[in-house]
């Protein structure tokens, strides 16, 4: 696992330190560059441990569920690595609106198939892929993208991603000589959120998980069960799942991992939300002023960065930039109307 | 596990059983257009028990046909609540039972869902998102309630784990035909008969199979092993396809067919 992350994934991740944008904001701004990795997110970490347990356990094909594609791209690739079978589940309305991750899971050798249920977004690319999963389950491997889903997803997956949180820290305290002020990350599922921030749980540093407005289950769900988890969930008066509504397609999930409603719920974490008109700002902002395409996903945590800098003047903030935004560019295009 | 007495469901599948007749638990999805007709139509027909669906947003445990009901019944505004209403207008004689999702459930709270239940005269739940090591809260309060807890046991379930489902199951086990969501398959799965005989080898709780049990052919097959099926998705599609009196046909059919044996 571990020279598969240095020498296939590409690690360690390095640290940015965004002089420009840190003096308009006032702030010390750090990025942990995620997007750097190989297929261009913090999914390849989790994926690659998977796909070593599911060779493990004798099974030859992976299942998985996608919004943005990242997760698909990154379980394909895994796939393609490891000779094993792939198919990815997504939905319906996230295929139209993420055609260039399609084409290269499709390159990558899996099958995509556009979820047409329920939202025909991420929660009922889950559904899909848990449906195939019982049925498979003696050759196939779900290889759940988040900190969510039934145990041992939850923990499992953070583990996976924990390498982003102690490499920062180490990097942090290198650097800054002290671990940060803040860590910042944006938050569907939580992985990226949950790996960057088990580097710092125990430390003083101030964990900010940013949820979309849209779809903010710790900000505005109740506690629910779905997917196999209880947790902060959006549901209507009668617990019917409601859909979440953002701007980018890997935050749309109504339902948040166990781990952040439980940091949630002592206080150890907090978890603002911003809307999408932040979103589109801090996306151009960051490529403006830094040369650095943010993934929309993680455009969110910038965009509650700018928005508090006033309060946050002088401090070191961490931001986990967990993905690369060449998939949201056709997009931002439409958006931006340019 | 207590040793509560058996409840009326039960009671009356253990004494049919008794006398030979092989039992029959069609399902209906609450909510679609002609509902609570094809209830009383199935009941007419030689049911033994209705399972009627409280439909969920997110049903991972079904197939096309049930998640297109479901679906449905949605948009149509069913919710718990106008379910339960309806239920109590049926009159119909044999036991019912409902089948949702642990998040309906758990959003009313186990002890002012197990009450709705029996304020609508519901014999029995089955809730197949709620595995056993956290069934606790609502099996309690169904326990207290007099509701009877169906529990399901998977065709992956290791040999130690069925005496567990088993002793915590009222009314009867479920024995899930196949690996797999619900819906009608051309034949019936080898896993089907299997898993049943596994049950019956531990247990005396009446056993029925359920999922992919998808005709009378089929029903007859399973029951050579279980002591009944349960029957989904061929109900609904001829719900949806045809209306109610297309259930109460097929149902009498798959009851003629039971009694054969």
């Amino acid at each position: 696992m571990d020279q598969l992350l240095r020498t296939y994934a590409g690690r360690p991740s390095i640290i940015t330190e965004c002089g420009n944008l840190g003096r308009e904001l006032g702030i010390r701004l750090l990025l942990k560059r995620e997007d750097l990795n190989h297929t261009g997110s913090h999914k390849i970490n989790n994926v690659l441990g998977q796909a070593l347990l599911a060779k493990r356990m004798g099974k030859h094909r992976l299942v998985a569920e996608t919004g943005a594609g990242q997760h698909g791209v990154a379980t394909a690739t895994a796939a393609a690595l490891m000779s094993m079978e792939c198919k990815v589940y997504m939905g319906a309305v996230d295929v139209t609106r993420q055609a260039l991750n399609v084409f290269r899971m499709k390159l990558l050798g899996a099958q995509v198939e556009a979820v047409e249920s329920g939202s025909r977004t991420l929660k009922d690319a889950v559904n899909e892929a848990m449906r195939d999963w019982v049925a498979t389950v003696e050759t196939t491997h779900y290889c759940l993208g988040s900190v969510m889903g039934p145990h041992p997803y939850p923990w499992m997956v953070r583990e996976f991603h924990r390498v982003v949180g102690e490499e920062a820290r180490a990097q942090c305290i290198e650097l800054l000589g002290d671990v940060p002020d803040v860590a910042v990350a944006c938050v569907g599922g939580g992985s990226n959120a949950i790996g960057l921030f088990s580097g710092f749980v125990d430390d003083r540093t101030r964990l900010v998980g940013v949820e979309p407005a849209g779809g903010a289950a710790v900000g505005r769900g109740v506690p629910g069960v779905v997917h196999g988890m209880r947790s902060f969930l959006l549901q209507d008066e009668y617990g019917q799942v409601q859909e979440a509504h953002s701007i980018s397609a890997g935050l749309d999930y109504p339902g948040v991992g166990p781990e952040h409603s439980h940091l949630a719920s002592i206080g150890r974490a907090e978890y603002p939300n911003v809307t999408d008109s932040e979103v589109i700002d801090a996306f151009q902002l960051l490529a403006r002023t830094e040369g650095i395409i943010t993934a929309l996903e993680s455009a969110h945590a910038l965009a509650w960065i700018v928005r508090a800098a006033p309060e946050l003047a002088g401090r070191n903030v961490l931001m986990n930039l967990s993905g690369r935004g060449d998939k949201d560019v056709a997009q931002m295009m439409d958006v931006l109307g340019k | 596990m207590t040793a509560q007495a058996p409840g009326a469901m039960e009671v009356g599948f253990r004494a049919k059983r008794a006398s030979g007749r092989k039992l029959l638990v069609p399902y209906v999805t609450g909510g679609l257009t002609g509902w609570q007709l094809a209830v009383r139509a199935a009941a007419a027909a030689g049911a033994d028990a209705i399972e009627i669906g409280i439909p969920f947003s997110d049903p991972v445990m079904d197939g096309p046909i049930i998640q297109q009901a479901s679906q449905r019944a949605l948009e149509g505004g069913a919710t718990p609540v106008s379910i339960l209403r309806e239920v109590r207008d049926l009159d119909v004689s044999v036991p019912l039972a409902v089948m949702t999702y642990y998040n309906t459930v758990h959003h009313a709270g186990p002890e002012r869902f197990a009450a709705q239940l029996v304020a609508a005269g519901i014999a029995a739940a089955i809730v197949p998102d709620l595995p056993l090591e956290e069934a606790a809260p609502w099996c309690t309060a169904a326990d207290a309630a007099r509701v009877e807890t169906v529990m399901l046991a998977a065709p992956t379930a290791p040999d130690d784990r069925l005496p567990r489902i088993a002793a915590r199951a009222r009314g009867f086990v479920y024995s899930v035909g196949l690996l797999g969501v619900t819906g009608e398959r051309a034949r019936l799965a080898a896993s089907a008969t299997a898993l049943a005989a596994r049950l019956k080898a531990i247990t005396d709780v009446p056993v029925l199979v359920g999922v992919g049990v998808s005709n009378e052919a089929q029903a007859y097959e399973a029951t050579r092993v279980a002591d009944g099926v349960v029957m989904g998705a061929s109900v609904v599609r001829r719900l949806m396809e045809a209306g109610p009196e297309a259930v109460g046909d097929y149902v009498a059919q798959v009851r003629a067919a039971l009694d054969a044996h």
